[in-house]
């Protein structure tokens, strides 16, 4: 119990109908204003240091996809002498040469470019339509959610790759824009088009459990509507699972984004990201193992800058958590 | 003077009117497995400043009957028959969009558990101010002041330093007042309290049904207390409505049906209270299960249990306890009873 329960079952107990000194409404109220869900979540966030790490390496890599020149160390991704096919990193060349005798450094970083818009892209699209498809189903449930639930379905029995592999491979003799590009928008859209589906029973089953809650019921019998009860009272309880699983997925979304050109469909060169890398440096990994280690290590830097933020965030929305 | 009698004489009762007309309700919820038969053939009304009790036991569909009012059951599974008149309004046939607008002002709510039925991310603050937002569009700063006055109200002790708090960081006690704050903060018409002091320890009941007394006596509105705790109905209560099995088997004033129960039910319930006097004593329980409310027994659903039943020869014709099912008759002035034999439990 902490000490202020305590006071409080002092006071219920000593008190018996009468207002005491206590309750003297001119206590300093730090702001006039009622806070808001989001407000309160930000002043918790502000004193995580995970989430400050987390977005300290976000910006960085953000800053790198923009402006990837700034960190290649003055040298081109696509000046390449086979002379230096395969170099071992050195003083000059940080990350060494890849096959070809490229500056490997100079490659990662603009790699961040592709791999942060296919990832974040990806990922964004499976929050929206998982949330959304999810919420819809599991707070009006019924032939709503009987029909909702088998469209998933009917998706999940598509596996994400083969989904992606088809899509992209039709997709540049369509007109549909975006998907006829090949470029990272349509691979990102592939990805996320058979990989929401999770998210989607992820939301459902929260906010299945949530709807039932008493909670929900007093703001029902508070006069509030549905839109402001599942805004309001339902979507901030049942987020946390989605948010960290999109975190982690960020991650699988860009490495499927290998699998993918690995196949043949996904970006192919001469772009670059850090995908194609990967998959490229698997054929040489005995006698360069760097060719991996690089891409990886970025790679998997992201996506824990990512799942920092998410689990912060997790942490800022329950205020049962804080502090 | 009686506290109804104070309210009259402030508040003048619309003439005619009752506030809420409760009209041979029914509530089912059908399952695969069956219907369950929760409500069967409820009716009562409520005047302004009225306290009327509701009193029975789990599953008699005493908290039924108030969702079902309230409007906050699940349509289906469950089928809602009957009138339900709110200020002489239809709430049954009302669009959905009305009936919202009369939850808050018009009906308010108070749950059982508040720890459950707050909800935990957002401060009791936020909570007790968005009645304000939601139904008169109160900015957040007119909406946090007027928060803070009704946590003043209900003697939330230093309310304006604990408005931004959370839910859980209140004791049990504290936690019912908020509760109680929501559901007064428009001030309601009615209010139903649904078990308001079960999740509390005792010296925490008594202070907060003195506080539902009192904000009564300001406000003048009508209460429906449901309980199962008869301390709690003779302290507060005007009228006492029993249910058994779905529908009500006594009604009367607390005095008359607690001095002198006119159902064998009712009568059971009594007996099974300790009392100073009867100090020493055996307590008599009441025999056998509460009714499967899927499978509810026939002729008087309360004839299993019943120690007055008679059976075959020894009924009266038309008045068969196991297949002739009693309805609710006047058994003495003001009193209602549904029993072939109340007149024996009266000992008249």
């Amino acid at each position: 119990m902490t000490d202020q329960q305590q006071r409080d079952l002092l006071h219920d107990e000593v008190e018996a109908g009468t207002t005491t000194g206590l309750a003297s409404p001119s206590v300093d109220v730090t702001s006039a204003r009622q806070n808001s869900l989001w407000s309160d979540a930000w002043g918790s966030l502000r004193r995580n240091v995970l989430f400050w790490i987390g977005a300290v390496l976000t910006v960085l890599f953000a800053v790198m996809a923009v402006f990837p020149q700034l960190f290649a160390r003055g040298q081109d991704p696509r000046a390449c002498d086979l002379a230096n096919s395969k170099a071992l990193p050195s003083a000059e060349h940080w990350f060494g040469y890849d096959v070809q005798g490229c500056d490997y450094m100079a490659n990662v970083v603009y790699g961040a470019r592709n791999s942060l818009i296919i990832g974040i892209v990806a990922v964004l699209v499976v929050l929206v339509l998982g949330v959304l498809v999810g919420a819809l189903a599991g707070y009006f449930g019924g032939w709503t959610d009987g029909i909702l639930s088998r469209l998933t379905d009917v998706f999940y029995a598509l596996p994400l790759i083969l989904g992606a592999l088809v899509l992209l491979r039709v997709g540049p003799s369509t007109s549909i824009p975006i998907i006829n590009t090949r470029g990272p928008g349509a691979v990102a859209l592939a990805l996320a088009l058979f990989g929401w589906m999770t998210a989607m029973r992820l939301v459902r089953s929260q906010v299945i459990a949530v709807k039932s809650s008493d909670y929900v019921a007093a703001a029902r019998a508070m006069g509030a509507s549905n839109t402001r009860i599942l805004v309001r009272h339902i979507m901030p309880n049942a987020v946390a699972p989605v948010l960290v699983y999109t975190t982690i997925t960020i991650g699988v979304l860009i490495a499927a984004e290998a699998t993918l050109t690995y196949l043949g469909v996904g970006l192919q060169r001469p772009a670059i990201s850090w995908g194609l890398q990967i998959a490229a440096g698997q054929d040489s990994i005995r006698t360069a193992p760097h060719l991996v280690l690089f891409p990886s290590i970025v790679l998997t830097l992201t996506v824990m800058a990512f799942i920092m933020m998410g689990d912060a965030l997790r942490d800022a929305l329950d205020p049962r958590q804080r502090a | 003077m009686t506290r109804s009698e104070i309210i009259s004489s402030t508040e003048p009762a619309p003439t005619g009117a009752a506030l809420l007309e409760v009209d041979d309700l029914y509530v089912e919820f059908r399952q695969r497995s069956g219907t369950v038969h929760a409500v069967n053939g409820v009716s009562y009304s409520l005047a302004p400043g009225q306290t009327l009790a509701i009193l029975g036991e789990s599953g008699s569909g005493k908290s039924v009957s108030a969702q079902a009012i309230m409007g906050i059951l699940d349509t289906p599974p469950a089928v809602i028959t009957g009138g339900i008149r709110f200020e002489g309004r239809d709430m049954l046939a009302m669009q959905p969009e009305d009936q919202r607008k009369i939850r808050g002002p018009g009906i308010s709510m108070i749950f059982q558990d508040a720890l459950s039925a707050l909800n935990p991310v957002y401060s009791v603050g936020w909570q007790i101010g968005e009645m304000f937002r939601v139904h008169q569009g109160a900015s957040r700063k007119e909406a946090k002041q007027r928060a803070i006055e009704l946590m003043d109200r209900v003697r939330i002790p230093a309310a304006a330093r604990r408005v931004n708090d959370y839910p859980h960081q209140f004791s049990g006690g504290m936690r019912q007042r908020v509760m109680i704050a929501m559901a007064i903060a428009l001030d309601p018409r009615i209010l139903i309290a649904d078990e308001p002091t079960t999740a509390l320890d005792v010296t925490v009941q008594a202070q907060v049904m003195d506080l539902l007394k009192d904000l009564q006596q300001e406000t003048g509105m009508g209460l429906i207390l449901i309980t199962h705790d008869l301390g709690v109905v003779n302290e507060v209560a005007d009228d006492v409505a029993v249910m058994y099995a779905g529908r009500i088997v006594e009604r009367g004033t607390v005095d008359d049906v607690f001095t002198r129960p006119a159902h064998p039910y009712t009568e059971g319930l009594m007996k099974s209270v300790p009392q100073v006097e009867a100090k020493g004593g055996r307590l008599q329980p009441i025999v056998g299960q509460p009714p499967n409310l899927a499978a509810i027994p026939s002729g008087c659903p309360f004839h299993p249990r019943c120690a007055h039943r008679r059976l075959g020869a020894a009924a009266a014709p038309g008045r068969e306890c196991a297949t002739d099912d009693p309805p609710l008759r006047l058994v003495a002035p003001g009193r209602e009873a549904a029993c072939h034999y109340s007149e024996e439990v009266l000992g008249v």
